[in-house]
């Protein structure tokens, strides 16, 4: 477990006082989460890293999560998709199973806690014990709302509007809705291992074990094999480069093996590939966290070239290691980016391959853009700012009007 | 020791963004929305750049001048509301109103109809802060400049940027002080800096030198 005074070495001992004084507005209180799933997915690894931390500031956080069979998690997985816009119908029946499974687990569980936040759509139904057992209630939607089908959309507004506060991760995400919304950004932990400082001697034995040579340009984009991170885009990209600079391209990432478009999606990038030996297509196992922290500290520039992205923190992930990024302008990436002042956000293949050539040629300009980056990430998407605002959303809901004395 | 029992208490604020629920595609929708939405959202977005890129000097400009030039591509409306000098402002309404003005300037010019793409509109945002006490109570210039160097930059924002134009009391809290304890030139001083040209740390540096020539 992290020692939460660690952190000072990295935000300053001032702004961790400050957050240990916000944090005894909470003496005596208890936060209770409430998700869908203990392992897996963002939500758990933001409450895995968050909750021993609340602890360590003096708040009861507790983490409970809802029970559900086959046919639950089905329902809500074809939710998901049409949050997503996909357009899935989702039956009466469907909809009515999926209360009633949120109805048993709020029977079963123990609402103790004095502020009840709750993630995502799976357990959003738990809002019905509300009437009988109080306490200040606010949702979280940590998936991208922006273009909904509407038939999810419209029930689960039904239950959002019963909260005292909405959460999403970018203004794209948020709708219209009768309550109160905040923007709270998703975060990075500066201290695990996919963040932390690496010795020089670790990033040399990574690239020397996938044979990349660190003497010349590194261009490198870490992502699942994917077709919304756009692989193929990258390669077209830096094969418009190449022409002019002696660089290397790094695609790295995992994926579920047994997912037949991530199998299709990894042809169609060794076909592009072609057999160019300066480029590295590495398909990285689960607890890669090193090897992948030490290929982004040890590349020229990183990419997220994705044509559709939620928050996308890799691209924090990348700024947080003082690198230049270029990424696409979609999703939540254009509040970690402003462009040419602390990263470069592009639209199209050409216009990725132009700012890749522009910032090889002048590195200069590009270790200021990582410099910004870094600071940029610092100041807005560390653990520690995610942790402040999740208190002041429950302090808003009992403190009303644009400024609190507390 | 105490000077006429003056004392300042260094205070820290904390921001919460709000989601308003409303974007604009055109500068003419950015207008109606710039003309309807709350103090705070006219104060978030002209000073959000200001507080998340503290470190850089020359700041990038406010949200609606690097929205219309970076989306639309509207340069000369971006360097006309990027060089609005909002130090000379101490009512928000008066800021939003010199904002207005620019943009319907620049759409009395002639027709525009260019539209920001799906997903590049421009959302409105507020601030809500919440002001916290710090253990730190100056009652001289030596005591003020040890605790100065203690707090975060959020409590020398606030004192700074939050006192003078969100609470909307026309001059910052320093200044205020400085001339309850009777320097009055030192007080002067501070008012006559420019913090929306510094960084935070730069800005820091600067109150700390400036008091050191009284202190």
């Amino acid at each position: 477990m992290i020692d939460i005074k660690e952190y000072a070495s990295v935000i300053g001992q001032n702004e961790l006082d400050e957050l240990f004084l916000l944090a005894k507005k909470f003496e005596g209180k208890t936060l209770q989460n409430i998700n869908s799933t203990a392992v897996g997915g963002g939500v758990a690894e933001i409450l895995t890293h968050m909750i021993p931390l609340l602890k360590q500031l003096g708040i009861n956080a507790r983490w409970d999560v809802i029970k559900g069979n086959e046919r639950f998690f089905v329902i809500t997985k074809n939710m998901h998709n049409a949050l997503h816009g996909v357009k899935v119908d989702i039956s009466q029946d469907d909809f009515e199973y999926f209360l009633e499974v949120n109805r048993m687990n709020a029977a079963e569980m123990d609402f103790s806690g004095d502020f009840i936040f709750v993630h995502d759509p799976q357990p959003i139904g738990l809002i019905e014990k509300r009437k009988e057992v109080g306490k200040h209630w606010a949702w979280r939607g940590h998936v991208d709302f922006s273009k909904p089908y509407l038939q999810t959309w419209d029930f689960l507004a039904q239950y959002i509007n019963k909260y005292d506060a909405a959460v999403f991760s970018a203004p794209s995400f948020s709708r219209e809705l009768e309550i109160p919304q905040v923007l709270i950004a998703p975060s990075i932990d500066p201290l695990a291992n996919k963040n932390k400082e690496l010795p020089e001697e670790t990033i040399n034995e990574v690239f020397s074990r996938f044979q990349i040579d660190r003497s010349r340009p590194v261009i490198t984009q870490i992502s699942r094999f994917d077709y919304l991170k756009d692989p193929v885009g990258v390669i077209k990209a830096y094969k418009k480069v190449k022409k002019y600079v002696d660089a290397q391209l790094v695609l790295a990432g995992g994926g579920a093996t047994d997912d037949p478009e991530g199998a299709k999606v990894m042809e169609e990038v060794r076909i592009e590939a072609d057999k160019d030996k300066d480029i590295f297509v590495l398909f990285l196992p689960p607890a890669s966290d090193i090897e992948i922290n030490a290929l982004q500290r040890g590349s020229t520039i990183l990419l997220q070239k994705s044509l559709k992205e939620g928050f996308g923190l890799t691209v924090s992930e990348a700024l947080w290691k003082s690198k230049p990024v270029i990424a696409s302008a979609v999703g939540g990436i254009p509040l970690q980016i402003a462009h040419k002042y602390s990263g470069i956000l592009t639209h199209t293949i050409d216009g990725t391959a132009y700012w890749m050539k522009q910032l090889i040629n002048e590195p200069g300009y590009a270790k200021q853009l990582g410099v910004n980056g870094k600071e940029h990430i610092k100041n807005n998407f560390l653990i520690t700012r995610h942790i402040k605002d999740y208190l002041l959303l429950f302090l808003s809901l009992f403190n009303p009007g644009d400024v609190v004395h507390l | 020791m105490t000077q006429n029992g003056v004392e300042f208490h260094f205070k820290t604020k904390f921001d919460q963004t709000i989601l308003l629920g409303k974007k604009a595609k055109s500068v003419a929708e950015l207008l109606k929305n710039i003309k309807s939405v709350p103090d705070s959202s006219i104060y978030f977005h002209t000073h959000k750049f200001l507080q998340q890129h503290h470190y850089l000097s020359p700041e990038p400009p406010n949200d609606f001048a690097y929205w219309v030039s970076t989306v639309l591509s509207e340069d000369a409306l971006g360097e006309g509301l990027s060089s609005i000098d909002v130090i000379q402002f101490r009512r928000i309404d008066d800021l939003r109103q010199s904002i207005a003005e620019v943009i319907e300037k620049f759409l009395s010019s002639g027709p525009r109809n260019v539209e920001a793409a799906q997903g590049e509109e421009f959302y409105f945002m507020a601030l809500k802060i919440f002001v916290l006490p710090t253990p730190y109570t100056a009652h001289t210039l030596t005591d003020f400049k040890n605790f100065l160097k203690l707090v975060s930059i959020q409590s020398l924002y606030y004192h700074i940027f939050d006192a003078r134009l969100r609470l909307e009391q026309g001059e910052n809290d320093f200044s205020i002080f400085f001339r309850k304890l009777g320097h009055d030139r030192l007080a002067e001083e501070i008012l006559r800096l420019d913090p929306y040209t510094h960084t935070l740390e730069g800005l820091r540096q600067k109150v700390l030198k400036l008091v050191d020539q009284y202190d």
